[in-house]
């Protein structure tokens, strides 16, 4: 069991509030990801949830259960730090069984959990040597050891994947979902990174400065967002934005147009809006056009890979006009 | 970091470091301002009640307090300036690339281990000595007449002395100091056409510069407190010639057996080490931030 | 340090540098070589440098007119027992600052600094007194005490300049792990910190080990430690430099060994963690 309720938390550091009010309500068994630009909140949120800090009003509640002021010890969450944190003086086992012989477990059954937890995470071979000598995806793995073996009611990662290398990121995001998938136990992740978010999420969250733009899954943040906001920071390449004369033409204040949803032709005429291709960036599978249209300033467009262009190429783009997006003057949309 | 739970425990596991320091400090600091009013005294118990400024100006304006105050003032000057200038030099000459270095850093630290009065009496019995000192020997095989040194020269060899002790202490902290200077900077500086007059002066030294503060500081505050090396070797004397502040207070309050007059001496002392305490407290706290 | 400089020059910063050094330790050298030569080898003219008669018997001696061991076993006592006592106290202390620090810590921390400063002779004469009326006077037991709260304040700064460098995650780990505050300093905070906490107690042995204002105002017979037992060589008794050579080495042998091995640490401690 693990549902998380929050209840109008606000934290201020001294004088600066960096979480004004804030409500949430994650279900028991939900992968709920936190996003959001750096210095948004995420890290300060968790940690309130954790325990860690306390907040300055309002209230957290565990399985219905406010746990406001209880101690991290006592709220039975587990957490996996971006540094890792390992207990550098301990052997990968000892790391592993540190929240068991704080439970006071007996020995049989922490060896039992710690042998589970191994070999779920590929850690046989490592179990006796010091943190020191792993890798850093060895490193996490251990984290995220030590966070299984207790089995808490929610898990609470802070950026876990941000200090490994790319195609590690990869593997270990999908050792985590399928992680989420065998347990079926709370998570809480934290990551600046959209692509993590969408693709582990059940539910995102989407944070700015301390408030919560958006909460809903990842195809109704992509499909649906609220506001300018949400829809600048959910995809990638981002939305591109027009407002002026444009945008009026659609009754909204500002437009917006996702890099995947124009049609593209070279043909001159072919499209509503003309413009030179600036730079192209070829992914292989796809390609990034950033053009710079006639009036409407630098848009990027994504078109597949086969065709190639080069600068200053002329080219016409129709934004799909189901799907558009439209936002009033305070930046929600329409 | 930190709940309210966490700092509310955090103030109750610093509370004994705090009482216990709080009181170290009030309590005596407070019956020494009080003894320096008072006519106390523990030969003659008739001598009580309040003294006023009595004992001040008993201890202030006797010939005796001048002189250990310039006493203190040449002991702490004089081992300050052997020990900066020397430490540097040494610290200089160890950063160079010599060979056997570990040990030669062992030598160069090992007074500093040698505890005050040892050090007193290895100086003054077998070097200072008249009869068979090494200096004595010395003098004479070249042809000399050796000097008695504590009968002649009282505060000069206790600064002799001290200056040995604390050369190690400045050499190391300046030597630590040159080597966190990066070698980037120093090869930067060589590229850029810096002959080692120049390095010395416009790289090395402002580096040092703050390494060396905390050395004053910190000697000063051990300086102002010299007493065991006196106390074996001279006993103040002869008269008050090598008497300084600490002697003073040692000589009035425990051994003349007078608590007022000492305890007025004491106060002073506490007066003349704050003075100094300020800036070394400007100079760590400073560092504190960083 | 991989600076290219010819042999020649090496060679002759080499010399320079022993030259220096050597100059630096020959009192040392002078105590070490003394106290094995007969006392009329010692006060021989022209003075010999290795002894001709290699004699032991100054140790006994010294043993058996001062009672060395006696002094030793105390100052072991209160060097020992003083810093063991301070980090009790300065654990949890250190352990508040470094990790849960308010605005008012920096204060704390220089105010602890200044403690320090006070000089001895300021409060010499009411623990004086005091001493002689708690019957504190010449026992171990009341030198530790002063000891430990000489020492006190260094001993915080130097485990707070240790702790400082933990990085605090990993406490959060424990606390996250079920771990209680105890157990979060006791299974965590210490064994991480040991090498700090390691040079902490050595710097501070030596410290008491070699301090010399109390231990020779508060003690006579029973409760004097080596400094005072030093002390008694202090005045001269007919021909006795080969036993104060003896007794000297006696002294600070233990302790230059334990320096030689704390000389970094030497300095941050010193410098209350301003120059590392
Ligand atoms: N202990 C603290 N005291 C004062 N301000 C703090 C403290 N911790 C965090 N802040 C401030 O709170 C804001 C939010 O910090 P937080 O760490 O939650 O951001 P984040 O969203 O996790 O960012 P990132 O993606 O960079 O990790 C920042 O402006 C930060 O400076
Ligand atoms: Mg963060």
């Amino acid at each position: 069991m693990g549902s998380i309720t929050l209840e109008h938390v606000n934290k201020s550091f001294g004088e600066v509030e960096i979480i004004p009010d804030i409500s949430l309500e994650i279900k028991d068994g939900e992968f709920v990801v936190f996003v959001g630009p750096s210095g948004c909140g995420k890290s300060t949120l968790l940690r309130l949830i954790a325990g860690l800090e306390d907040t300055s009003s309002g209230h957290i509640k565990l399985d219905g259960e406010d746990v406001t002021g209880a101690p991290p010890a006592r709220r039975g969450l587990a957490m996996v730090f971006q540094s890792y944190a390992l207990y550098p003086h301990m052997s990968v086992r000892d790391n592993i069984a540190f929240p068991l012989k704080m439970a006071k477990t007996p020995q049989a059954i922490i060896d039992q959990k710690v042998d589970y937890a191994a070999r779920t995470l590929n850690l046989g071979s490592y179990l006796d040597r010091r943190p020191r000598a792993l890798s850093g995806g060895q490193r996490q793995r251990v984290a995220i050891g030590r966070a299984i073996v207790r089995e808490p009611k929610a898990f609470l990662f802070d950026e876990p994947l941000s200090n490994l290398d790319a195609a590690l990121r990869v593997n270990m995001r999908l050792e985590i979902t399928e992680l989420h998938q065998q347990l079926k136990t709370t998570m809480i992740y934290v990551t600046h990174d959209q692509v993590e978010a969408m693709t582990m999420a059940d539910r995102i969250v989407v944070l700015n400065a301390g408030n919560v733009e958006q909460f809903g899954s990842p195809l109704e943040l992509y499909k649906k967002p609220a506001n300018r906001f949400v829809a600048g920071f959910i995809g990638s390449p981002k939305m591109n934005f027009v407002d002026g004369p444009e945008a009026e033409k659609h009754k909204a204040h500002a437009i917006g147009v996702r890099p995947e949803h124009f049609t593209l032709s070279t043909t001159a005429g072919a499209g509503q809006w003309a413009g030179t291709v600036n730079v192209a960036e070829q992914l292989g599978s796809d390609t990034f056009l950033h053009v710079e249209v006639e009036g409407l300033g630098l848009m990027t467009v994504r078109t597949d890979g086969d065709q190639t262009f080069s600068h200053g190429d002329k080219v016409y783009l129709t934004p799909d006009a189901n799907r558009i997006y439209r936002f009033d003057a305070a930046g929600l949309a329409l | 970091m930190a709940t309210r739970q966490t700092r509310t425990l955090a103030r109750t596991m610093m509370a004994p470091a705090v009482i216990v320091l709080l009181i170290w400090m009030a309590v005596p600091l407070g019956m020494t301002i009080w003894f320096s009013f008072q006519n106390y005294s523990l030969i003659n118990p008739m001598m009580t009640g309040f003294a006023g400024w009595g004992n001040y100006e008993y201890v202030i304006g006797d010939p005796s307090f001048t002189q250990a105050l310039l006493n203190t003032l040449l002991l702490v000057g004089g081992v300050l300036l052997i020990t900066v200038i020397g430490g540097t030099f040494l610290a200089l000459l160890l950063d160079q690339p010599v060979w056997g270095q570990g040990i030669l850093r062992i030598l160069v630290i090992s007074p500093f281990f040698v505890m005050p009065p040892v050090a007193a009496l290895i100086w003054k019995n077998g070097f200072m000595h008249p009869g068979y000192g090494m200096l004595g020997h010395l003098y004479e095989a070249l042809g000399l007449e050796p000097v008695d040194w504590f009968a002649q020269y009282p505060l000069f060899s206790v600064i002799v002395i001290v200056a040995w002790q604390w050369l190690p202490f400045a050499t190391l902290i300046l030597l630590t100091a040159l080597q966190s200077l990066s070698e980037e900077q120093r090869e930067a500086a060589e590229m850029d056409g810096a002959n080692a007059v120049n390095r010395f002066r416009y790289i090395i030294l402002p580096h040092m510069a703050r390494a060396i503060t905390i050395v004053i500081l910190i000697q000063t505050i051990f300086l102002l407190g010299i007493f065991a090396e006196i106390r074996v070797t001279t006993g103040g004397g002869p008269g008050y010639a090598s008497t300084n502040i600490a002697f003073l207070v040692f000589r009035t309050g425990i051994l003349s057996n007078d608590i007022g007059a000492g305890s007025a001496g004491g106060v002073v002392a506490v007066i003349i080490a704050n003075i100094v305490a300020i800036f070394l407290m400007r100079a760590v706290g400073k560092n504190l931030d960083a | 340090m991989a600076r290219n400089v010819s042999v020649q020059t090496k060679t002759g910063f080499t010399i320079l540098a022993w030259a220096v050094a050597l100059l630096l330790f020959s009192p040392i050298l002078w105590t070490i070589v003394t106290a094995f030569k007969t006392e009329a080898e010692a006060i021989a003219a022209p003075p010999t440098f290795l002894p001709l008669t290699f004699t032991l018997d100054n140790f006994f001696d010294v043993q058996d007119r001062s009672d060395y061991i006696k002094h030793a076993w105390n100052s072991i006592l209160v060097s020992v027992g003083s810093t063991l006592l301070g980090l009790v106290i300065a654990i949890p202390a250190a352990w508040s600052m470094a990790f849960a620090p308010t605005k008012r810590t920096k204060d704390i921390l220089m105010w602890m600094l200044s403690t320090k400063m006070m000089p001895a002779v300021g409060v010499l004469i009411p623990i004086y007194l005091i001493f002689r009326d708690l019957r504190l006077l010449d026992t171990v037991h009341g030198l530790t005490i002063i000891m430990t709260l000489i020492n006190l304040p260094i001993i915080i700064w130097m485990l707070y300049t240790y702790f400082k460098e933990i990085p605090v995650d990993i406490l959060e780990a424990a606390r996250m792990d079920g771990a209680e505050l105890w157990n979060e300093i006791v299974h965590v905070l210490v064994p991480m910190a040991i090498p700090g906490i390691a040079s902490t107690l050595l710097l501070n042995v030596i410290l008491a080990w070699n301090e010399a204002f109390w231990t020779i105002t508060l003690t006579s017979g029973r409760a004097g430690t080596l400094t005072a037992f030093i002390s008694s060589f202090s005045s001269p008794q007919g021909l006795f430099l080969a036993k104060l050579s003896a007794a000297s080495l006696l002294a600070i042998a233990p302790i230059l060994l334990l320096g030689w091995f704390s000389q970094k640490q030497l300095v941050r401690g010193l410098t209350f963690g301003a120059v590392k």
